[in-house]
């Protein structure tokens, strides 16, 4: 038995000797890429003389490097594509060599201004039905577009007179005019929305460009101010716009880096280090109750909101943004209304 | 300029299609190479671009004209075509007397030019000279690096990651085994790089795995390093960040062990033990006379409570 076993052995290692190649250091193989990487110094003296021989060598290596290869790639798992009749086919692994980018990762955009002012109330969206009931038709419509719940805007008989109106007025001119002005506006809210977007993923450079028209109303507060700081005594005399805010905002900063003149108003300044002194050596620590409930309540939605957006990111671009967050507003409007309520609490997780 | 800064709405859908195309994306596209003539360049030098374009289609752009500009002094040219044609490679081909035969391998990042190296070719064997059967056009090539200098030296690492970008195609999720007919070979010995391409024959051998025999094929050049430029340490590190989206999902509830059983997790609720559906034993079945005696015990209790 042995002897067959032996037999057996020697005729499979002599099948396999036809494409055995020996190497001193291993190949390193990234099969995403079709990639080897040979890292055995190739025999220099032989290579330096020039002529066929080189390619001889040269093409004998090739040889060798690639039957590693193609050894390495029929080792992948395989399959018939197409049928049993198909051409064998071969699943990839991912690339593994590091090959840089193209074009930077994109940024995902900023929100627009509604997302800003809805994320500072604490607004979320609530989901609404796609079909509503409509009495009149006595089935269920959907909430706009064609044959909707309503009917028809445009075919509307009736408009009635609201109370202020000037009876000579045409009320469906009306209704058409408006209804224009509407939809000019938010076209135009779009495409700022849009511009800004496009400004902040392009990082364009702060300073005024734009010599006339078509500048917006952050860049011409800007120049604005400039201009006023270019004169001689720098802006100090000059005067005021009837809606110009009365006092600059300074340059460096607002609240943390005002100074109060040196010697200024005595007894604000005794009052000010009692105070402090005061504050420092009481055993109770002092807590702003409305701060500290606020600033919690933050910090759980800037959770909640992480948690969501790891568990549904949904590519949908600009509408799958907006999501559905767990019901929260009666416990943040309760906080803001009522912070003596929680000033037990407050106290005792301060003392 | 304010023309640059606006945001150019596309007015038809193919516009709209063009601009997707060109923006940044998680998944980018293959990176296309822009192959150019400098003022004077010699036949050598353009009979090497022609080969590389023939190799490189269908994501290569041939520019015809010869244009005069220096890459290594300024590359405001270059970054122009870049954004022009949407091509992150470069290939800038030129011949003087100081340099003779030169040609600028180069990648962009951003449209801003990343890395550039300048090789010179000693000897050029074209597609032409070669007279075989060539592989079909947009074969994706094996790649083969020889030689320890692409791992010790830092310009020839580089140099590896260039061609390897250069010449890699499209990233496909599988390949036909019969359809691995092209290889490039290059080896770096004696500060000479040695490219040569082969077409791959597979041969019948005892096994499974074929045996394989090359045919000298396509453009094979002998180079040699002259001027570099690479990029600065954190610019690089710029390019290779990959957003968070690309890494793959982690298969949760899943397990494996060292012997290759898989294991799966479910998650449950709570049951109630006595409403469970089991199967029924016709044999443990209650007889009358037992259910009987079971109810007189049970109602007792029932009265208790009511």
């Amino acid at each position: 038995v042995e002897a067959v076993l032996a037999a057996a052995e020697e005729q499979e290692a002599e099948k396999r000797r036809s494409i055995t190649v020996e190497k001193e250091l291993e190949l390193e193989y990234d099969l995403g890429n079709l990639l080897a990487l040979d890292r055995n110094p190739p025999p220099a003296a032989a290579l330096r003389g020039a002529g066929p021989r080189r390619e001889e060598l040269l093409r004998a290596l090739a040889r060798d490097n690639t039957q590693l290869l193609v050894s390495q790639l029929w080792e992948l798992p395989a399959e018939r594509a197409g049928g049993a009749g198909g051409p064998l086919v071969a699943q990839l692994p991912e690339p593994t060599f590091r090959l840089p980018r193209e074009k930077p990762p994109p940024k995902p955009r900023p929100p627009t201004r509604w997302e800003q002012f809805a994320r500072l109330k604490g607004i979320r969206r609530k989901k609404k039905t796609s079909l509503v009931w409509d009495e009149q038709a006595k089935e269920w419509r959907r909430r706009w577009g064609y044959r909707r719940a309503g009917g028809d805007p445009s075919r509307a008989w009736l408009a009635e007179v609201p109370a202020g109106a000037d009876p000579e007025e045409d009320q469906f001119a009306r209704l058409r005019r408006e209804k224009r002005e509407r939809v000019a506006r938010n076209e135009l809210n779009r495409l700022r929305n849009l511009a800004r977007a496009h400004r902040a993923g392009s990082a364009v450079p702060a300073a005024p460009l734009h010599p006339t028209g078509h500048q917006d109303r952050d860049e011409l507060r800007r120049v604005a101010r400039v201009a006023r700081v270019s004169t001689a005594s720098l802006g100090r005399f000059q005067p005021r716009l009837p809606k110009e805010s009365a006092e600059p905002p300074s340059r460096s900063g607002g609240k943390k880096r005002r100074f109060e003149p040196l010697l200024g108003n005595l007894a604000a300044e005794r009052s000010r280090q009692l105070e402090l002194l005061r504050d420092m050596g009481g055993k109770k620590p002092v807590l702003d109750i409305t701060r500290a409930v606020n600033k919690q309540l933050r910090q759980e939605e800037a959770e909640a909101a992480a948690a969501n957006k790891g568990k549904k990111q949904s590519k949908r671009g600009k509408r799958g943004r907006r999501q559905q967050r767990p019901g929260r507003s009666g416990k943040k409007s309760g906080a803001r209304r009522q912070p003596q309520q929680q000033k037990a609490a407050g106290g005792g997780a301060g003392g | 300029m304010d023309a640059l800064d606006r945001v150019v709405k596309p007015k038809t859908k193919r516009a709209k299609r063009f601009l997707e195309k060109r923006e940044p994306k998680l998944n980018e596209n293959t990176k296309n190479a822009m192959l150019i003539k400098g003022g004077n360049a010699n036949l050598t030098v353009t009979e090497v671009l022609k080969d590389i374009y023939a190799v490189k289609k269908p994501f290569a752009v041939m520019y015809k004209r010869k244009n005069i500009t220096r890459p290594f002094e300024d590359q405001t040219s270059l970054e122009f075509f870049s954004k022009k044609s949407d091509c992150s490679l470069f290939l800038f081909g030129s011949h003087n007397k100081k340099r003779p035969n030169n040609l600028i391998i180069g990648r962009m990042f951003d449209y801003h030019v990343l890395d550039m190296i300048e090789l010179g070719v000693e000897k050029f064997v074209s597609l032409k000279d070669i007279k075989n059967s060539k592989c079909p056009e947009g074969t994706k090539p094996m790649l083969i690096f020889a030689g320890d200098m692409f791992d010790v030296n830092e310009e020839y690492k580089r140099l590896k990651s260039l061609l390897i970008d250069f010449f890699r195609g499209p990233t496909v999720p599988s390949i036909r085994l019969a359809g691995l007919e092209y290889v490039l070979h290059f080896t770096a010995v004696d500060g000479k790089i040695y490219m040569r391409s082969y077409k791959v024959l597979l041969k019948k051998s005892g096994c499974k795995i074929p045996r394989i025999e090359l045919e000298e094929m396509g453009p094979s050049l002998d180079l040699v390093m002259r001027r570099t430029h690479l990029a600065s340490d954190d610019l690089c590190k710029l390019s290779l960040k990959q957003p968070k989206g690309l890494k793959p999902k982690k298969k949760k509830n899943i397990s494996h062990d060292a012997l290759g059983t898989t294991y799966g997790q479910i998650h449950m609720q709570k049951q109630d033990l006595s409403k469970l559906q089991t199967r029924k034993m016709k044999g443990l079945r209650k007889r009358p006379a037992e259910k009987s005696a079971e109810d007189g015990g049970a109602t007792p209790k029932k009265s208790k409570s009511a």
